[in-house]
């Protein structure tokens, strides 16, 4: 344990007015903690640059998983396990189950929270692929009010996001629109659990007469940010992919992601096992294949 | 021996004899344990891989006259961690030859401010080239160790080895690599010393081999063997990592102890005890064979290195039992088998289950494969046409003596894992689709005890105790951490008096209080210690049977009886036997030549994999472990063994990579060292087969070491027979496979590149 | 460049261990594993990697698994907490730990209480699983010794104790 306790303070506000109020009082001072998962990672081997925290972790107002006709709230402070057990997000965005269900072990998808792991913004974060894909929306709240921001619209830069230093995550909204949708998610890591992803993808996608209505394609871990192959995506509308070279598919994937070395994996693998996760994903989309 | 099929005790799966107190969280781990005025210790480490001391800095803002500082110039005896040779330095002095090597100690009766002040210490430094592989050490720019980086080399020769070249169908050659490997024990290194002026120094620690540490402790301090005590706490994980390195750790927290007047407590964090302490020897295997027509290895050449690191520590042993292991369970008529172990500016590399034979394992069974293909017969083949047979020399000329039957055991192996039908439908389903599947084969052997006159030279000693209550004691040296020493022992013990188990305990290891019986390594335990333990106890028996107070048949209650009044008639009833070296064992330390070891255990290894091409990487569906151990003596510890081996050798395998960077492990963190999680690991299917051992307690071999052997290759066979792809070095990550079906050289040697890290 | 010289002060947390209500005077930040073994003496929890990858530190807190090294102690407060030393009761042994003695599940021992108590969560949830809910259900608790599968053997043997009890 490389950190002093006694150089740290910890407080939990009672409320969320409580929890921004704070915040905008020293605006970039407080470092918001939930399940602690990344945090105390972070504490525990000397290397938390903050030294003043505030939990969030027991608001009532950040949990809970409301469903509306047209979307699902989940709550910022939901953990992995309450996303697993919830029967419609099962049901509608399997892949923000299998995401759950890859992070970590049984012990840490008990404390961690989605936005937890939105606002980290890690691009090997196994829930963000599928939340780009889903085309999610964040509600970010503050002294100043609340607004909703498009998730894809979300991360700037490595570790950089669009909230300000006073907000917090509120909730993550998800449209209910993807019946009959094929999905596909995959995560590659180093073991099958316990693991950071070296690369993982998120396809969401849609045929109507032999051709490719709607299709979303977000991978993690090949950019500085997680990533929409969004050029890809315009490129494929409207096309039989079966009648598309599997190389140009290739190419489409290589043109949009940079892919590093590093701790983890290597760029050249990155890239090559990118374009045959993407491959195998049209493959299923055409052939009307579900997997999770 | 007895007869063993008429055992009750051995052979049972008896109640683990600590296990109680480990599922209910009782079991004391030295952490566990607090002494009053207890200080807490820490160590600053250098940053750089070879270099000059200049300067070390105290920063002015901590006030350290409330910290206790030791340095080189505080060791009141020799400053060496003595084991081998005395080469490595218990604090460095004046330089440095490998990263995170340790220059100044701390104590504070604060842990985080003793961390806080560990940060404050900067060390100014003129640095040196340096050595970070084996064949930057071969190149000899640099001189870091010796005359020429060589810790140690062996020979070994054996028929003619000039004359099998002209004669043969087939010349195959091979080269092999392995890298380093982190014994990953669940519970990381600590030490407890307390120090004063009548007693000397006491150590309680996580541990393998109290008296070497006892040994090491009295050349440090220059104190004489009574003023050192040395205790096992319950340690939580050892497989080698704990054999010599506790030494370097105690004498670390005996100085702060003898420093302060109070006890110290150093225990290890996570990514100290990954960066500090030893790992597994990185290898380099060479074979050049000559084949005939029909596949008969007619002889060759192997050269294999090790590289230990920046001191010798017990590189010359890992060394050793490579070289005798290099030829597997293979008949060479001729063979010229040279080693080394080289030097680089590395933490020294140490002992890990297996000790030299999962590297040079490795070679052997993938060159079998490789010279099955260039012969044109199968990977079954090659092996039944060339496996030792009963009056056939191994390649240190040692006659097999007992009745193995390799060819049995292949047989049966390939039964149980269905290989010839799959090999079968494999070969049929590989035609499309992206998963490839495959089998794959390793057969192999692991001696047992130390080797050749090893044995003799530990001159072990055992004991048994009569108490007075009328139970008894064991009394060794030989520790429990979780391979089943305290269960076995005192099974022996039991059955050995023909008294109830429950009435058997075993003493802490506590060098005032038990005999040395040598270290706790090389699978030696249940072997050669669990055989003294048979003869004290028939010596205990004796003794009360000539006392009078016993006849030769007893019951129980007699013996309970008979033992508590003669131990308290005598105030003490203690029985020991000394090892005795079996007849007809020789061995020729100058020639490298004779009987290696007192047995073997055999074993053949199934392996099958499917290879998902999209992302490259490796599923094991499937594993057969089969082996011969002599006689299973508890059936759940002996699984439990095999299964953790296999597991070992599986991270070994496909998922333990050490990131080296200038000599330093930059993965030193569980989170980006990958071992296997219970999702990873396949079924893994274990099958003894009982042959018998004279040399050893109730017939039994030892199998700790064994199972770490085979897998690996097994699996890289496996993987080539899937895809086509040779893969010659372990780890094997999806990374390696990728670059090598590219076609990249020396794909092994790719580290994760400087540039573009984060 | 140090960080400002600011201290936090202790405060007063209490939760209910193993059934017993404790009150502790700890920094905030303290983490759940330094507050039982040091503050409470409970030393069954181990710290393995001080960065939830282990699950050697594993407890459970209101019912559910977690990394105690991972817990600011503040965050633990109010809360109901079962350590191993809280699962054997009136002298007896849990099934869970009978098993893991019966059927070879504990060998060094260091990972078996984090390991039991991640039984619990999962037999609680899945009263008779199967293999693979088994593997997925401890796939957070690293054991360097038995390969795992004599816990697995553990663990289904504990689910037809309970089961049958």
């Amino acid at each position: 344990m490389r950190s002093d306790p006694a150089d740290y303070l910890l407080v939990a506000p009672q409320s969320l007015h409580d929890a921004v109020a704070l915040l905008a009082s020293e605006p970039g001072a407080w470092l918001p903690i939930a399940g602690g998962t990344d945090v105390m990672v972070l504490y525990g081997a000397g290397k938390l640059p903050a030294r003043k925290l505030v939990s969030i972790r027991d608001l009532r107002e950040l949990r809970g998983i409301e469903e509306f006709p047209n979307e699902i709230a989940i709550g910022a402070g939901c953990t992995y396990t309450d996303l697993r057990k919830h029967p419609a997000i099962a049901r509608e965005f399997p892949m923000l189950v299998s995401a759950a269900s890859w992070t970590g072990g049984i012990a840490n998808q008990n404390r961690g929270t989605l936005g937890g792991n939105i606002a980290n913004a890690s691009p090997a974060a196994d829930s963000l692929p599928a939340l780009l894909a889903y085309d999610a929306e964040l509600l970010l709240t503050s002294v100043r009010g609340e607004r909703r921001i498009a998730y894809r619209n979300f991360h700037l830069g490595y570790k950089k996001t669009a909230m300000y230093a006073d907000e917090l995550i509120r909730a993550i909204y998800v449209p209910r629109k993807y019946s009959g949708y094929v999905s596909f998610a995959r995560k590659i890591g180093a073991r099958q659990a316990q693991a950071i992803a070296k690369i993982s993808i998120a396809g969401l996608g849609r045929m109507a007469d032999g051709v490719i209505d709607d299709v979303r394609i977000a991978l993690g871990s090949v950019a500085p940010v997680p990533l929409r192959l969004e050029k890809m995506e315009a490129v494929l509308l409207g096309k039989n992919v079966q009648s598309l070279p599997v190389e140009d598919l290739r190419r489409l994937v290589a043109a949009e992601i940079s892919p590093i070395a590093d701790i983890r994996s290597t760029a050249d693998y990155r890239a090559v096992v990118a374009g045959n996760l993407v491959v195998e994903f049209l493959r299923q989309l055409s052939s009307g294949k579900a997997s999770t | 021996m007895s007869d063993v099929a008429q055992t009750k005790i051995v052979g049972a799966s008896v109640a683990r004899k600590e296990g109680r107190d480990k599922v209910t969280g009782r079991a004391r781990y030295v952490d566990d344990m607090t002494l009053p005025g207890m200080l807490h210790g820490g160590t600053v480490r250098g940053s750089i891989a070879r270099g000059v001391i200049k300067k070390i800095n105290f920063a002015p803002h901590i006030d350290w006259k409330e910290y206790v500082v030791v340095t080189a110039k505080d060791i009141p005896g020799k400053n060496c961690i003595a084991l081998i040779l005395d080469d490595q330095p218990c604090l460095a002095d004046g330089c440095v030859n490998h990263p995170e090597e340790p220059i100044v100690l701390l104590a504070h009766a604060d842990r985080h401010k003793l961390w806080k002040a560990i940060e404050a210490v900067s060390i100014e430094y003129e640095e040196l080239p340096a050595l970070e592989t084996i064949e930057q050490s071969e190149a000899l720019r640099e001189i870091i160790w010796g005359t020429n980086n060589t810790f140690k080399t062996f020979l070994i020769e054996k028929g003619d080895v000039q004359a099998i070249w002209a004669g043969a169908a087939q010349i195959v050659e091979g080269e092999y690599f392995t890298g380093a490997q982190e014994q990953l024990y669940i519970e990381n290194n600590g030490i407890i010393a307390a120090f004063n002026a009548d007693d000397g120094l006491t150590i309680w620690g996580s541990l393998q081999c109290p008296y070497y540490v006892h040994k090491a402790m009295m050349k440090l301090f220059a104190l004489t063997e009574d003023k050192v005590r040395v205790v096992q706490m319950e340690t939580g994980g050892a497989f080698g990592g704990k054999e010599e390195y506790p030494s370097m750790l105690a004498g670390h927290a005996g100085l702060l102890a003898m420093k302060s007047g109070q006890p110290v407590k150093m225990i290890y964090d996570r990514m100290e005890d990954m960066v500090a302490t030893t790992k597994r020897h990185p290898s380099r295997t060479c074979h050049r064979t000559a084949v005939s027509a029909d596949g008969k290895i007619l002889g060759g050449e192997i050269d294999f290195v090790i590289d230990g690191g920046a001191y010798a520590t017990l590189s010359s042993v890992v060394l050793s039992r490579g070289t005798i292991h290099a030829g597997g369970p293979y008949h060479w008529p001729s063979v010229r088998i040279r080693s080394k172990a080289v030097a680089t500016n590395t933490p020294p590399h140490g002992a890990f289950r297996g000790f030299g034979a999962p590297q040079c394992l490795f070679a052997m069974e993938r060159h079998m494969d490789r010279i099955a293909q260039a012969v044109g017969i199968s990977a079954t083949e090659i092996r039944r046409r060339n496996f030792l047979r009963p009056g056939q020399t191994t390649t240190t000329q040692q006659k097999v003596s007992e009745d193995v039957n390799l060819e049995y055991l292949l047989d049966r192996a390939l039964k149980l894992s269905d290989y010839d039908a799959k090999k079968r439908s494999f070969a049929a389903e590989n035609l499309s689709g992206t998963k490839k599947r495959g089998m794959g084969i390793a057969a192999f052997l692991h001696g047992a005890g130390f080797t050749g006159s090893g044995e003799r030279y530990l001159d072990s000693v055992a004991g048994v105790e009569g108490c007075a209550d009328g139970t008894v004691r064991v009394l060794v040296s030989s520790t429990e951490f979780g391979q089943g020493t305290n269960t076995v022992l005192c099974q022996i013990a039991a059955e050995t008096l023909r008294i109830p188990y429950d009435s058997v305990a075993i003493a802490q290891p506590d060098t005032t209080a038990v005999p040395n019986s040598g270290p706790t390594v090389a699978s030696r335990t249940v072997m050669v210690v669990g055989k003294l333990v048979h003869s004290a106890a028939l010596g205990l028996k004796q003794t009360l049977v000539g006392a009078g107070l016993l006849g030769e048949t007893y019951t129980a209650e007699q013996f309970r009886t008979a033992c508590g009044t003669l131990a308290a008639e005598r105030g003490a009833l203690k029985s020991y036997a000394r090892y005795q070296a079996p007849p007809g064992v020789y061995w020729d330390d100058e020639k490298y030549r004779g009987e290696a070891y007192a047995t073997y255990a055999w074993a053949v290894y199934v392996a099958e994999v499917a290879v998902d091409l999209p992302t490259f990487s490796v599923a094991i569906n499937d594993f057969v472990a089969l082996q011969e151990v002599g006689k299973v003596l508890h059936p759940v510890l002996a699984e439990g063994q095999i299964v953790g081996g296999i597991a070992q050798a599986i991270g070994y395998a496909v998922y333990e990579k050490v990131a080296w960077e200038h000599g330093r492990m930059r993965n030193n963190q569980m989170t980006n060292y990958i071992m296997p999680t219970s999702s990873d690991l396949p079924p893994i299917r274990v099958y003894f087969e009982e042959f018998g051992n004279p040399h050893g307690a109730y017939g039994a071999k030892g199998i700790g070491e064994l199972p770490m052997d085979g897998p690996a290759p097994a699996i890289i066979n496996a993987v080539e027979d899937a895809t086509g792809v040779r893969c010659n070095a372990v780890p094997m990550l999806p990374e390696d496979l990728f670059a090598a079906m590219r076609g990249e050289k020396d794909a092994h040697l790719s580290g994760i590149p400087e540039a573009q890290m984060r | 460049m140090t960080v400002s010289a600011q201290r936090s002060t202790k405060c007063e947390v209490t939760f209910d261990i193993n059934g017993e209500s404790r009150s502790v005077s700890v920094f905030p930040m303290a983490r759940l594993l330094d507050v039982l073994r040091h503050e409470l003496a409970l030393t069954g929890a181990k710290e393995g990697c001080g960065e939830g990858e282990c699950g050697s530190c594993a407890i459970l807190m209101d019912g559910t698994l977690v990394n105690s090294c991972l817990v600011p102690v503040l965050q633990a407060g109010g809360t109901s907490i079962v350590t191993i030393e809280g699962l054997a009761g009136n002298g007896q042994l849990h099934p869970i730990q009978q098993a893991f003695l019966d059927c070879g599940g504990a060998q060094c021992g260091i990972c078996t209480p984090g390991m039991i108590l991640a039984t619990v969560e999962l037999l609680r949830k899945r009263p008779a699983p199967t293999l693979d809910e088994i593997r997925e259900g401890l796939s957070g608790n690293l054991c360097r010794c038995t390969g795992y599968v004599q816990i697995f053997r553990a663990v289904a043997d504990a689910a037809h104790r309970i089961a049958s009890q």
